[in-house]
């Protein structure tokens, strides 16, 4: 950082926070791995409260003429349900993942901007708590998680003004948390490490932060457009005074579609690590999975308004979008040739994470077949609104993103924590989440074909939906029984000895040529690379005959005998604690409730001041000194 | 520009080495643009597909006085050019020089702010222009209000620049980076000015049939 290298004993606003441990100690921590640890819990939590939501739609749907939920009720829950699995759960977990890992991949000690980092971690959790207050003030957003217009823009109660707030704040926060992932991926790389060496999950991070910084902006616009027209009287989303709901519709899936490979690049990276690690081979054509990743990222743009294809914007264009749907289903299932072709002969080893890694595959692939089935457009027709596009999102997204998910909490737990995930429990949560998952997901394939409509609070006795509603409830308890054995064994973990080894999968990245957990530094000396999976090609040497031999001790480096464990971290200096960030982000909900309410207009302004009063501390506190 | 900054910073060992060269913060400046272009597009975009579908007036014709606008877009326009002698005073280590250019860019900025508060109470007092009247001013309004508030934040910048050099509080192994930063970022506003300033005043707007 610029200011690095200078003193200071200058009075300031606000003196450095000392607190080594304890609450304070996380309230005004820097360290992206602390940061990315406090993602992963506040998106656990979302998950959670997100799971509740699914598991009341469940119970309101397990028969005919359900009476758990009144209509007004249904549609907040199940709009609720959608806005936090994307934007407070899944979106998050990437982000716990790529702050925590993508430092220690590239052998960074941090990332470029720490302070900002905080900053990003507390808007997100300030955007999240707005949205949810929604539901102590009037009512949550209850106009689905894409929020359509007309219906959204003048439906009278409060929760879609809550909704265009609180995303406009999780959306600040996304933005500064990319723009500083993205610096921090492209200018901090270890010595050697060029593009074409980094792991493949620091690279799907790349691309993930690319499609943030150019999507983000387009849906922020929407918001605000949407909040304007709610708030202050404009007409936007006015047929009547010439605007049109269906721009709020381009607008959205501009967003809305990269969003999906935001929430998805972040998992196919992780499956390219697990794979690899358990079949004991490199990565099959990794330059072929990392230039597919970047084409699904430029292709993403392309293809939003296959989301759109029952609106009426006519044969020329569905066709067009129609055409670029299938296209982008190419280098996906390169993506799936590849995690295939690097299982093929390997020595497979079917431990937790490589279980949920194969999950991932196999259900990505029925949600990727059934997308594609979506950009047939006639067919898209028949689809649109039913069940069988639930059926489809949730494949790639549960399925998917959270299978993935699930896969890097026991695949990097140890090197989190510094303690192991218990096999056979673990075992027994795959399990439970994978039968639960195709129990609840799979017949709504059915009943959507059967034409039952998404987003209705009953339906009838006789049309032949009542089995598989009720099969998809059991099967949404499944998944919550795993969810709660998940827990369990989590927090058991932490009453473990910290004895995980540093290297407990014999895995080929960086990260793991650190101690369990990783000390503050992250590396004793930053290190120089040679090649991709450089961690194993110091551990692995091939001889003439390509049969691998272990390097000889004192060749390299074990792991966790850096150098000087004792004395390890003297003289490097990091960037200190800020009270600032935390401050910063508090202003903003402040904001959002002084533009909800006339009365509180007063708020906004003090939101403002605040905000400003703290980036000016900010800006006059240097990012490191020393303590 | 880059190369000079690269030939100023890179071997100044104030930072710790960047894989491109670039320092960090400049690097996150231009993503933050990029990132900028799309909220811009996104509004241009809403501007320009709504032109002309006011179903009420009053219409573009009926309110716009170009050769104001013209003359306040030249003064923002003009602020580019003394915003590069702030960061050229600066990058030859002349601090005095500096404040006196990055407040004229900010006198000139504030210039082309009053201007648009004027035309604003212009529109609203004597053609009823408002956001709420019609679609026309819902687009116009937020398009270049939101223009706005970017020059504004951009005028707080330059400011705060010239405070913080008085109070001899700059950094100063690398002093001009944050000048340069904050000149990236008013150029580009100045930038998004001319397309708004063309698409919005420039390209005529018919009046719908019968109005």
């Amino acid at each position: 950082m610029a200011t690095v290298s200078i003193p200071t004993t200058r009075a300031r606003l606000l003196g450095r926070p000392r607190a080594k441990t304890g609450l304070w100690s996380w309230l005004t921590t820097v360290d992206h791995k602390r940061i990315g640890i406090m993602y992963g819990f506040a998106a656990f939590f979302f998950f959670l409260a997100g799971g509740v939501e699914a598991l009341l739609i469940r119970v309101q749907l397990a028969g005919p003429e359900g009476r758990v939920l009144s209509a007004e009720a249904y549609n907040q829950i199940f709009t609720m349900h959608g806005v936090t699995m994307i934007f407070l759960v899944v979106m998050p977990f990437g982000a716990a993942l790529i702050n925590y890992l993508v430092p220690l991949q590239i052998g960074a000690r941090d990332v470029a901007f720490p302070r900002l980092n905080a900053f990003s971690f507390w808007a997100f959790l300030a955007g999240g708590l707005f949205l949810y207050s929604s539901f102590f003030l009037g009512g949550a957003p209850n106009g689905g998680w894409f929020g359509y217009p007309p219906n959204a823009s003048t439906d009278p109660s409060p929760g879609m003004t809550f909704y265009a707030i609180g995303l406009t704040i999780t959306g600040i926060a996304s933005t500064a948390s990319a723009i500083n992932l993205g610096v921090t991926i492209i200018n901090m790389r270890a010595p050697g490490m060029s593009l074409f060496r980094m792991p493949v999950f620091s690279w799907m991070a790349l691309v993930t932060q690319f499609l943030l910084i150019f999507s983000l902006p387009i849906i922020t616009v929407a918001l605000i457009q949407l909040l304007f027209d709610r708030r202050f009287g404009t007409h936007f989303f006015d047929p009547v005074a010439g605007g049109d709901p269906i721009l709020w519709q381009h607008l959205f899936w501009l967003f809305g579609h990269p969003e999906v490979y935001i929430l998805i690049l972040p998992a196919m990276g992780i499956v390219s690590e697990i794979l690899p690690v358990f079949s004991r081979k490199p990565l099959f054509g990794y330059q072929f999975v990392v230039f597919s990743g970047i084409a699904i990222g430029f292709i993403g743009f392309g293809v939003w308004a296959h989301h759109m294809f029952a609106a009426g914007l006519g044969p020329v264009a569905n066709t067009a979008f129609g055409l670029s749907t299938m296209i982008i289903a190419v280098p996906t299932g390169v993506k799936i040739f590849n995690w295939l072709a690097t299982l093929w002969r390997g020595d497979v080893r079917f431990r937790v994470p490589m279980l949920f890694a194969i999950g991932f595959v196999s259900q990505f692939v029925v949600g990727g077949l059934s997308g594609v089935t979506h950009a047939v457009v006639p067919a898209d027709y028949n689809q649109t609104d039913t069940y069988y596009i639930v059926a489809h999102f949730h494949y790639v997204l549960f399925g998917g993103a959270i299978f993935a998910f699930f896969g890097a909490f026991y695949y990097w737990w140890p090197k989190v924590f510094g303690r192991m995930l218990d096999e056979r429990v673990g075992k027994a949560v795959f399990w439970l989440l994978f039968v639960g998952f195709n129990l609840t997901f799979a017949p709504m394939h059915i009943l959507g074909l059967q034409g039952m409509p998404r987003r209705i609070y009953q339906y009838p006795d006789g049309f032949g939906w009542n089995l598989w509603n009720l099969a998809a409830t059991v099967g949404a308890f499944i998944i919550a029984v795993g969810v709660l054995v998940f827990l369990v064994q989590a927090a058991a973990s932490f009453r473990r000895p910290k004895d995980a080894p540093a290297d407990p999968w014999d895995a080929r990245t960086l990260e793991w040529s650190i101690p369990s957990p990783p000390p503050e530094h992250n590396f004793d000396e930053i290190p120089v690379v040679h090649a991709l999976d450089d961690w194993w090609h110091r551990k692995y040497a091939e001889d003439r005959g390509g049969v691998i031999h272990p390097v000889p001790a004192g060749g390299a480096e074990g792991p966790g005998t850096g150098h000087g464990e004792a004395g390890a971290g003297h003289g490097i200096l990091l960037p200190s604690p800020s009270y600032y960030p935390i401050l910063a982000s508090l202003g903003l909900p402040l904001v959002g409730y002084g533009v909800m309410y006339e009365r509180l207009w007063w708020l906004a302004v003090l939101g403002g001041l605040w905000v400003a009063a703290a980036l000016y501390g900010w800006a006059l506190e240097p990012s490191a000194e020393e303590g | 520009m880059a190369e000079a900054a690269l030939e100023a910073h890179g071997g100044g060992g104030a930072h710790p080495e960047t894989s491109t060269g670039l320092p960090h913060p400049k690097l996150a400046m231009w993503l933050f643009l990029a990132s900028d272009c799309l909220l811009f597009g996104a509004l241009i975009t809403t501007y320009v597909l709504y032109r002309g579908r006011s179903v009420t007036g009053p219409y573009p014709a009926d309110v716009f006085d170009i050769p104001y606008t013209s003359v306040s877009s030249f003064v923002l326009l003009a602020s580019s050019l003394t915003m590069a002698l702030g960061v050229n005073a600066i990058s030859r280590g002349d601090e005095g020089r500096m404040r006196v250019w990055l407040l004229t860019t900010a006198m000139l900025g504030t210039v082309f702010i009053g201007g648009q508060v004027y035309e604003f109470t212009t529109f609203f007092t004597e053609h009823g222009l408002s956001l709420q009247r019609n679609l026309f001013g819902s687009t116009f309004y937020v398009l270049t209000g939101f223009h706005g508030a970017h020059v504004t934040i951009g005028i707080l910048m330059l400011l705060s620049l010239v405070a913080i050099s008085l109070a001899r509080r700059f950094p100063t192994p690398d002093h001009h980076q944050p000048v340069e930063l904050v000149g990236l970022y008013w150029h580009f506003v100045d930038i998004v000015w001319i397309v708004i300033f063309t698409v919005v005043y420039l390209i005529p707007t018919p009046n719908p049939p019968g109005a």
